[in-house]
């Protein structure tokens, strides 16, 4: 069986196409799932896409987080679900308390849209299970609030707990120690500012975010089972 | 006459602000310009938002409790942001 990936689709967001068809280029199935509809499905793993749900009102991701959706998205990170947030994603999961700590806007007053190489720092997570620690890739980002940032108390437990999953080789917008990337306790929920959805085809420049969903895949694949 | 304990109406200043040590690119942007405008002497500027609203309650301590948690479970981020209310009779 293929695994099925569901794609929430929120008012405003703007990546949810690129992750369907970057899921589908790699063998997945892919839907795309309505916010306003309190379940995901029988989908396998969840994607929250890049853009800007809500329009980004009051904060990002923090009227996302209220959205019917996220109840089911919830429910199904804690039975163990694979759960990606991309960018605005990786915001409205941390709104949401599904990850810890918050993204700020990025150091140097700049709204970033370039291509950066971001090393792989754990293979514990559904995101990086078929990558190999220390692997550079070349991923685009697309941000102004993508500064991660978090209590000295959960930036400890991020490295103790080896759950910081990727970083900037060069940091582009101030993140609290090269974060890029991180996951939950379970491993299960991992929210990262780059896309990999647009580093899938030579076309567009690398291919480097294949491994990276296609860990996806496989955890969708495992979490069917 | 029986008559029905009165709901009372305050106006609410909410004031958020990003906290100690979270970046403020609009504040640094305004001070940087000052100068150029010909403003001396102005330091230290900051950018929050400010939500007003008017809240019900039976008194100014009930109406103080539900602003404090709405402001904790959705005007702030605690993570990086404080709020200041502000509470007056309508």
């Amino acid at each position: 069986m293929t695994a099925r990936v569901g794609v929430i689709l929120f008012p405003g967001s703007n990546c949810e196409q690129d992750a369907v068809e970057a899921i589908r280029a790699l063998g997945g199935d892919a839907e795309v799932l309505w916010h306003g509809d309190a379940t995901v499905g029988d989908v396998d793993a969840v994607v929250v896409p890049g853009g800007f749900a809500h329009g980004d009102y009051l904060r990002p991701g923090a009227i996302a987080r209220f959205s019917p959706v996220m109840g089911a998205v919830a429910d199904f990170a804690g039975s163990g679900g694979p759960v990606v947030g991309i960018c605005n994603g990786f915001q409205v999961l941390t709104e949401a308390g599904l990850l810890p700590g918050a993204l700020q806007k990025n150091r140097g007053l700049k709204f970033l849209c370039t291509t950066v190489d971001l090393r792989v720092e754990t293979s514990r997570s559904v995101l990086t299970s078929g990558a190999e620690v220390g692997a550079v890739l070349r991923v685009p980002i697309n941000h102004f609030e993508g500064n991660y940032t978090c209590s000295s108390e959960t930036l400890a437990q991020l490295r103790g707990d080896d759950r910081i999953v990727l970083r900037y080789v060069e940091n582009p917008n101030g993140s609290i120690d090269d974060i890029a990337g991180i996951c939950n306790e379970g491993r299960n929920v991992v929210g990262l500012m780059p896309h990999p959805e647009r580093a899938c085809d030579v076309l567009l420049g690398s291919e480097d975010g294949k491994p990276l969903l296609r860990s996806l895949l496989t955890a969708a694949a495992n979490a069917k089972v | 006459m029986w008559e029905p304990e009165a709901v009372k109406k305050f106006n609410v200043l909410v004031e958020v602000t990003l906290q100690p040590g979270i970046l403020d690119p609009q504040g640094t942007t305004i001070e940087r310009s000052l100068p150029h405008l010909g403003f001396d002497g102005i330091s230290g500027v900051t950018v929050g938002k400010a939500i007003r609203f008017t809240c019900e309650a039976a008194d100014e301590g009930a109406a103080r409790g539900e602003v404090e948690e709405l402001c904790k479970r959705f005007l702030t981020n605690p993570v990086i942001e404080d709020a200041t209310i502000t509470l007056e009779r309508a």
